[in-house]
């Protein structure tokens, strides 16, 4: 009646099903909002240090969601190259749109008084 | 008729066809909330040098709410774990407890909003400022026609510039008290709303779209654990593929966030 | 045993379309065959014919400005008093007030681009083909389908309306750079936005349904390199569409952010209007709008033009007899294009003060993206070369569409370098060079894709002496519309003027008469007396296909075949109309999609699923 059930209904062989790693990937995640708020406070020499600091840590939170709780990391081809090119035009988009209206790239920048 | 792949993958891409649909919205919805990113540092690069904001979130609020999300995100897997082994009683706690936690999510977001929405920077007639919280206006308050007193709770400045940087070290000691501000006095009175200050324009939306994703994808959610959870007894490998599709919208949220928050709260 | 092929499920004889064991034998009514369909070749021909009609209205929207632009001040005839009983104050004495020739300018780029060439070229033409090309039953999501069609009709409702309140409709421009579209005191800029959220968010769903349809069902033996370049071409389009349209989405909830909520994503500090510091917080950049307007404006006019390359490349096939040349060639360039149209963008921002090595850089990717188009171009070009061409309808259209879209193409090259940009931005050549790609470029290939496919819709043929009709008409007046822009446009007048121009011109400037420096010509100026009548005609010209289509439909010469043109895609392998789920059980692919001529065999053409002798 209805469809047949592949063996692994659905899924890509090697899939990560154990209820452990997605638990350690949970203890991570809160893990690494405790430090990213610890590490707000700190004073580094510059603004630009928090900032790094933070992207970073919330690059390896993404990572774990997307690689672990969305399953990516066992998908094939197909989805890495919809989203590798998304994340591409992405770059290009906040790269290109940040430097053509950086203040060095304009001829000249008005100071409305 | 029988649709090919609707349950079971295709086997050169390993995808069955809703799955790679909602990959390729998530796509979409990167390149939607990376314009609002871009936006957002481009108005930040671009203010005048020590006008742009810093600490007017809680941080602790916010680390609740990340929290809420991440645990929401945990559940949601353990929802489809449940429905992988077939057990549908697991199902319906853990995606329970998913909705719950999404309307915590909004519940305390709306807290928040409600906070910035009673608070105001008043410009005073000296060229002063008062910033706080409304405590209270006094019947007869009227601006337009400088009638009446405004009590907040809060404090004074000489430059408005002080009251953009609340993470530096001086910020701590500020000492806010309930001041009445007769309406003669007052210039300006502006609530802190999108309007007040592009960063405030750019948390609310940034913020906003968000929380309209996690009531959509809680709706989703909500429908999937009530009336379309009767899918699980005609057809349960696709009702598993409907809980996994709606996770990954899920995570997708969850993903967002994690980035919403140190920019907007943290930075 | 694990089987090798892919094998579909068998499917039965006479299906209905909702997919129910239980319904076989239901008849689902008028509403639901017709209205609420979620086949997609219904879905095709609903958003065919909306479209069409959004681009009849928009055409009528620009004569209604020439006339403006030729004679201002004069009412119009016929339709002025109707335009002054309907709009009142905004067409005084029947004419346009500039208010009014703005907002007409604003929607008819609006219309044209969003509501009819989008949804014709792209999501109508896929709908009706792409399952058919690739043996496919329906689209992948035939729900969302329908879903996208009933956004992008709301979409359309929610512009229309705007004509009607106070104010009037948008006024800033198709591109609604702030802050004027801000400042204007107008309601119709929050339709405006409020009905591109609608339309945008209908084109990323049938974007994401096309995409999964190509990957997820093609036919046993359909391989990439074996699709027909119609597929290509919309795959490439849909993913356009998929990233590029978010930012624009983006930006128009910012706006309208600025317009509700008064927030200052895109005013700057210090702004002013009629005289009066501006209430708002500032501190935002009007720059940051037209970065995120034309990250999707420029993939939008590729979006623009593969569909109608892919229909041309159908078409042309059939017709030579020959396989297309360079079929490789035109899977890569059209994935080049499709790279390349997001980096380039900024060339529409040359005046805006960018630094040389910024325009330096969007020059350099302008002028590399030039390239797979050209070479797109020549592939059809040489598959004409040694080849028995069949000039049918479709055929003429496509054929002109060659020299037209060359021709457009060719004349955005000095606008892609910073230097002559300078002197020729916001003038009529730009008009001019965008109007020849997509009025006789696209919509020509659009025409031909209407007579083309149109047997297998409705199992007759529509009439080829009214056809060419059509053809020749259409073909000369677009010329005669076109053509001297550029010379107006190199002359220095600039668009958006609702005048005409008449305030620049040597006769309000000068005494000494035709050529001046400084001073529009008389003959320039005359020019848009040509211009106003050649697009009239145009016009007429038009009618006799609008009845060839409908007239057609019942009386038209009934096909001899399911497969009329000898053609070897999928699409003419099946009945006439194809039933719901296209195909009695799916078709095997054997070979790639343009065995024309192939020695050997008695017949010229060699259909994909012909199973090898």
């Amino acid at each position: 009646m209805n469809n047949s059930m592949t063996m692994n209904g659905g899924h890509s062989p090697g899939e990560v099903h154990s209820v452990r790693g997605y638990i350690f990937v949970f203890i991570a995640l809160l893990a690494g909002t405790i430090l990213t708020v610890w590490a707000s406070f700190i004073q580094f020499g510059s603004r630009e240090i928090n900032i790094a600091v933070a992207l970073v840590i919330a690059s390896v939170k993404a990572f774990l969601v997307v690689a672990y709780f969305m399953h990516l990391i066992s998908e094939r081809k197909m989805i890495y190259l919809v989203l590798g090119f998304t994340a591409i035009f992405f770059a290009g988009l906040m790269g290109l749109t940040i430097w053509s209206l950086s203040p060095n790239s304009l001829i000249h920048i008005q100071n409305v008084p | 008729m029988d649709f090919p792949y609707i349950v079971e993958p295709r086997r050169d891409t390993g995808l069955y066809n809703a799955k790679l649909g909602i990959w390729l919205f998530l796509a979409s919805e990167v390149m939607l909330f990376g314009a609002l990113f871009s936006a957002y540092v481009l108005l930040r690069v671009g203010a005048d040098p020590g006008m742009w904001p810093h600490g007017w979130l809680n941080v602790y609020i916010g680390t609740a709410n990340t929290i809420v999300l991440i645990t929401s995100s945990i559940t949601t897997v353990m929802a489809w774990v449940s429905c992988k082994q077939r057990q549908f009683g697991r199902f319906k706690f853990f995606h329970a407890l998913t909705i719950l936690l999404a309307m915590t999510f909004v519940c305390i977001k709306s807290y928040e909003y409600h906070d910035k929405f009673t608070h105001y920077e008043i410009t005073l007639a000296s060229g002063k400022f008062a910033d706080g919280h409304l405590v209270e206006k006094s019947k007869d308050f009227d601006l337009a026609k400088k009638t009446g007193r405004v009590t907040i709770h809060g404090y004074e400045v000489e430059h408005e510039v002080e009251l953009m940087d609340m993470q530096r070290p001086e910020a701590r000691n500020i000492h806010r008290e309930e001041i009445t501000i007769p309406a003669t006095d007052i210039k300006k009175m502006e609530r802190y709303g999108p309007w007040h200050h592009t960063y405030l324009a750019i948390y609310f939306t940034l913020t906003g779209l968000h929380a309209f994703h996690v009531i959509c994808g809680a709706l989703v959610i909500g429908f999937l654990w009530g009336p379309g959870s009767r899918m699980w007894k005609t057809d349960p490998e696709r009702f598993t593929n409907r809980i996994e599709v709606s996770g990954l919208f899920w995570h997708f949220v969850d993903l967002v966030w994690i980035f919403l928050f140190p920019v907007l709260y943290l930075l | 045993m694990e089987k090798l092929v892919h094998t579909f499920p068998p499917r039965r004889e006479h299906e209905t379309a909702h997919g129910h064991d239980d319904h076989a034998h239901h008849d689902p009514g008028f509403w639901r065959t017709y209205i609420f369909s979620p086949d997609h070749k219904v879905i095709g021909i609903q958003y065919g014919l909306t479209s069409l009609g959004f681009m009849l209205f928009g055409f009528f929207l620009m004569l209604l400005m020439r006339w403006q632009i030729s004679k201002p001040g004069v009412p119009i005839p016929l339709f002025g008093p109707l335009l002054e009983k309907v709009l009142g104050s905004a067409a005084p004495h029947g004419a346009l007030s500039p208010d009014l020739y703005n907002s007409f300018g604003a929607m008819h780029g609006t219309i044209m681009v969003f509501l009819a060439v989008v949804p014709l070229a792209f999501v109508a033409f896929s709908n009706l083909v792409i399952p058919l090309q690739i043996g496919a039953p329906d689209m992948a999501f035939p729900r969302l389908n329908m879903a996208s069609y009933q956004a992008f009709v709301i979409g359309g409702v929610v512009m229309l309306t705007s004509f009607f309140i106070p104010g009037g409709a948008a006024q800033a421009g198709w591109t609604s750079y702030s802050p004027l579209a801000t400042m204007i005191p107008t309601d119709g800029q929050i339709f405006w936005l409020v009905g591109m959220v609608f339309i945008i968010t209908s084109g990323l769903l049938s974007a994401v349904n096309f995409i999964a349809t190509v990957i997820q069902l093609r036919a046993p033996g359909m391989t990439w390199m074996r699709l027909p370049f119609f597929v290509w071409a919309q795959f490439v389009t849909s993913f356009l569409i998929l990233l590029a349209f978010p930012p624009l989405e983006a930006a128009a909830v910012m706006q309208l952010m600025d317009k509700v909520a008064h927030t200052s994503f895109f005013l700057p500090t210090g702004l002013a209007v009629g005289g009066q510091l501006a209430n708002v917080s500032g501190g935002g950049s009007p720059l940051l709008w037209q970065h995120l307007f034309w990250f999707l404006g420029h993939p939008e006019v590729y979006v623009l033009i593969l569909p109608a390359m892919g229909i041309a490349c159908e078409i042309i096939a059939c017709n030579t007899r020959k396989p297309i040349w360079g079929y490789k060639s035109l899977v890569y360039s059209a994935l080049a294009i499709g790279f390349l149209s997001f980096l380039v963008w900024a060339h529409h921002m040359y005046l805006t003060g960018m630094g040389t090595k910024v325009a330096v850089f969007f020059q350099t990717t302008t002028m590399i993206i030039s390239i797979p188009s050209v070479i797109i171009l020549t592939c059809f070009l040489i598959s004409l070369w040694g080849s028995s061409i069949r000039f049918n309808t479709p055929m003429l259209f496509a054929l002109a569409f060659l020299p037209m879209f060359g021709m457009g193409g060719l004349t955005g090259l000095p606008l892609g370098f910073n230097i002559s940009d300078v002197h020729l931005h916001d003038t009529y050549y730009i008009i001019a060079h965008f109007h020849y790609v997509v009025a006789p470029g696209t919509i020509f290939a659009l025409f031909a894709g209407i007579y083309f496919w149109f047997p297998k819709m409705t199992g007759r043929m529509m009439n080829e002496f009214w056809g060419r009709v059509h053809f020749w008409g259409s073909l000369v007046f677009m010329n005669v519309v076109f053509m001297p822009m550029f010379k107006q446009g190199m002359a220095g007048m600039l668009r958006r003027m609702a005048d005409g121009g008449a305030n620049y011109s040597a006769a309000v400037n000068s005494k000494a008469g035709a050529e001046v420096i400084g001073g529009l010509s008389r003959n320039n100026m005359e020019l848009h007396t040509w211009i106003l009548w050649g697009a009239c005609v145009l016009g007429l010209v038009q009618i006799p296909f609008i009845i060839n289509f409908f007239w057609s439909i019942k009386h038209g010469k009934k096909v001899d075949s399911d497969n009329p043109w000898n053609a070897t895609t999928l699409d003419w392998q099946t009945a006439t109309p194809p039933p719901h789920s296209n195909f009695p059980e799916a078709p095997r692919v054997y070979r790639g999609p343009y065995e024309y001529s192939v020695p050997g065999h008695d017949k010229d053409f060699t259909p994909q699923n012909e199973p090898p002798k």
